[in-house]
């Protein structure tokens, strides 16, 4: 584990506003969200489906563009006034909704990935570090298989080795384990953990699972229903390392019932909303 | 000695995984063998021949008399001498299989190498498509006999508009199903590949042609079919050999079982392509196999 504070990873969403289309017809995403995460945190992010979580992810992560606002990573301005979109970067990898290993490439050369397109280091280092960090993740022997015969637990934990390799400063999880059961989700988020506990970058994680996010992470920030804008931001004070005894302790349950209230409170009137507009 | 020892030893594994691969495909053999799958298509085979005999010498249904019957075109097609000087005897019938594979291996290697980069730039360029689509789309309706005209215009001798006719049909047909396959890879991949670092020519080479090559191939086992189709068309109007010339003359010259015998051939040839083209596939995209292989 490592002892001294990380160095990167700070991500800054200054005042960041998103709007589809113009004039009248304008729809509002993400309205005037400013979101600031200090290095090495894991910052969850719960709202109701639909209210701009993932266009502000794309915006981090350089999909999409902002409308106006600025987000920042350690003190460089990925987007901001005079240059509406980042360019994606290995500085910020993405761990998709349904998983985006390339199913043509062998786990090993999917791992490999990111470190040879960017010609980082010579080809026996990378993958040398590569198989180093597979066996940290116990994902040790799968090297030559193709993700389709993998598990779909093990495809995401592969994933996420695949970013790590890149040395990332920031993590962008969005909803990587929704399409999962809940067994094999709630592994994961004990590997995820451990993983941090090797290698602590920040995380900004998407989720629509309180319990996930209360487990995880160092802060919740609950979002409004569209446009998407932080509510509430409560600060998860259980001590890391955390396992899977905490979820039944008096402190998580309230912190549970907090958000719930909370992010109950949105999703009704997002309801609400979806009625009117019909 | 320990070298020689030592070179044995680093021999072994892949002697090994040889006689493994064998052993693995005669077990694949004998079980297609066992499987009822053979004997269901071989059922199929007789089930279509016995209508054939039934009804052109048996019943001598209406439609059917003037059709050359099954023996008649058996006996012709086994003949050491045979009647209308076509059979498995005799090396003309070869002169003309040679003369269309080889038209069709040319037609269909020249419509893929253009083919498939078009259908790629179409499918990942949008600029790209602006300019080319509506014409490429305008000309790809336009029946293969209509390019008849024109191909022996433009061509001359009787090989290169055989050759033009059955390359336009295959080009089209590769190029429209390599777009299609460019279109349809999920953007998450594209997007995973931008921010793992892929500069954009990185991610056609790692992400664009690997995720279509499923439809590219797709599109090549359409581009093999018709190309053998617009290949007799080309050969009846204009050529001096190949299978689609055989059955034209044996039509105006009256040797009918020869008309049977050269489409049963074309039949044969144009299965054996499809199925060296669906091989080729298969190995290229062993990644998919094991996708639908073994459930877990």
């Amino acid at each position: 584990m490592r002892a001294e504070a990380p160095r990167r990873g700070r991500l800054s969403i200054e005042d960041v506003v998103k709007t589809y289309g113009r004039g009248e017809a304008a729809v509002a995403a993400v309205d005037h969200c400013s979101i600031e995460i200090p290095a090495g945190e894991i910052c969850m992010v719960v709202g109701p489906s639909g209210c701009g979580k993932t266009t502000l992810l794309n915006a981090i992560a350089g999909f999409h563009d902002i409308t106006s606002g600025r987000i920042v990573l350690d003190g460089e301005t990925l987007c901001g006034p005079g240059r509406p979109q980042a360019r994606p970067g290995a500085d910020r990898v993405v761990v998709f909704q349904n998983g985006a290993l390339f199913p043509w490439k062998t786990v090993l050369d999917n791992v490999c990935f990111g470190p040879r397109m960017q010609g980082r280091a010579g080809a026996r280092e990378i993958e040398q570090r590569a198989r180093a960090l597979m066996a940290e993740a116990g994902l040790a022997g799968c090297e030559r298989s193709y993700p389709a015969e993998l598990s779909s637990g093990t495809r995401r934990r592969v994933e996420i080795v695949r970013a790590l390799m890149n040395d990332p400063s920031v993590l962008l999880f969005d909803e990587p384990y929704r399409a999962l059961d809940s067994l094999t989700r709630s592994v994961m988020h004990e590997s995820l953990l451990q993983t941090w506990y090797r290698d602590p970058v920040t995380i900004f994680f998407i989720t629509h699972d309180l319990e996930e996010a209360i487990f995880l992470g160092h802060r919740l920030v609950v979002m409004t229903a569209r446009p998407c804008r932080p509510k509430a931001v409560i600060e998860i004070d259980i001590p890391h390392p955390r396992d899977y005894g905490v979820l039944t302790s008096p402190r998580f349950r309230a912190l549970m019932a907090e958000a719930s209230a909370l992010v109950r409170e949105e999703a009704e009137q997002a309801f609400a909303a979806g009625d009117a507009e019909r | 000695m320990s070298a020689v020892i030592e070179r044995s030893l680093a021999a072994e594994p892949p002697a090994a995984g040889q006689r493994e691969r064998v052993a693995r495909a005669a077990h694949a053999l004998a079980a297609w063998i066992a499987s009822p799958r053979p004997w269901l298509a071989l059922l199929g085979f007789v089930l279509v021949a016995g209508f054939w005999h039934l009804a052109v010498e048996v019943w001598k249904l209406p439609r059917f008399a003037g059709m050359p019957g099954l023996v008649a075109t058996w006996r012709e097609f086994t003949s050491r001498d045979p009647v209308y000087g076509l059979s498995l005897y005799t090396p003309e019938y070869y002169v003309h299989i040679l003369a269309s594979v080889r038209r069709v291996a040319e037609a269909f290697a020249l419509a893929t190498l253009l083919g498939v980069p078009l259908g790629l730039m179409l499918g990942w360029s949008r600029g790209f498509r602006e300019y080319v689509f509506p014409v490429f789309e305008m000309l790809r309706p336009i029946p293969i006999l209509a390019w008849v005209p024109l191909a022996i215009l433009m061509f001359s001798g009787t090989e290169s508009p055989v050759i033009f006719l059955t390359f336009l049909a295959s080009f089209f047909a590769t190029a429209l199903n390599t777009m299609l396959g460019v279109e349809s890879i999920d953007e998450s991949y594209v997007r995973a590949s931008r921010c793992l670092g892929a500069r954009p020519w990185q991610v056609f080479v790692h992400v664009v042609v690997p995720g279509a090559l499923p439809s590219i191939f797709t599109g090549l086992q359409i581009s093999v079919g018709v190309a053998w189709f617009s290949l007799v068309a080309g050969e009846m109007v204009s050529g001096e050999a190949g299978l689609g010339y055989v059955i034209n003359t044996s039509y105006t010259n009256v040797r009918y079982p020869t008309i049977v015998i050269g489409m049963v051939t074309l039949g044969a040839v144009g299965y054996a392509t499809s199925a060296l083209v669906r091989l080729a596939g298969r190995w290229l995209m062993r990644w998919r196999a094991r996708e639908h292989g073994d459930a877990r």
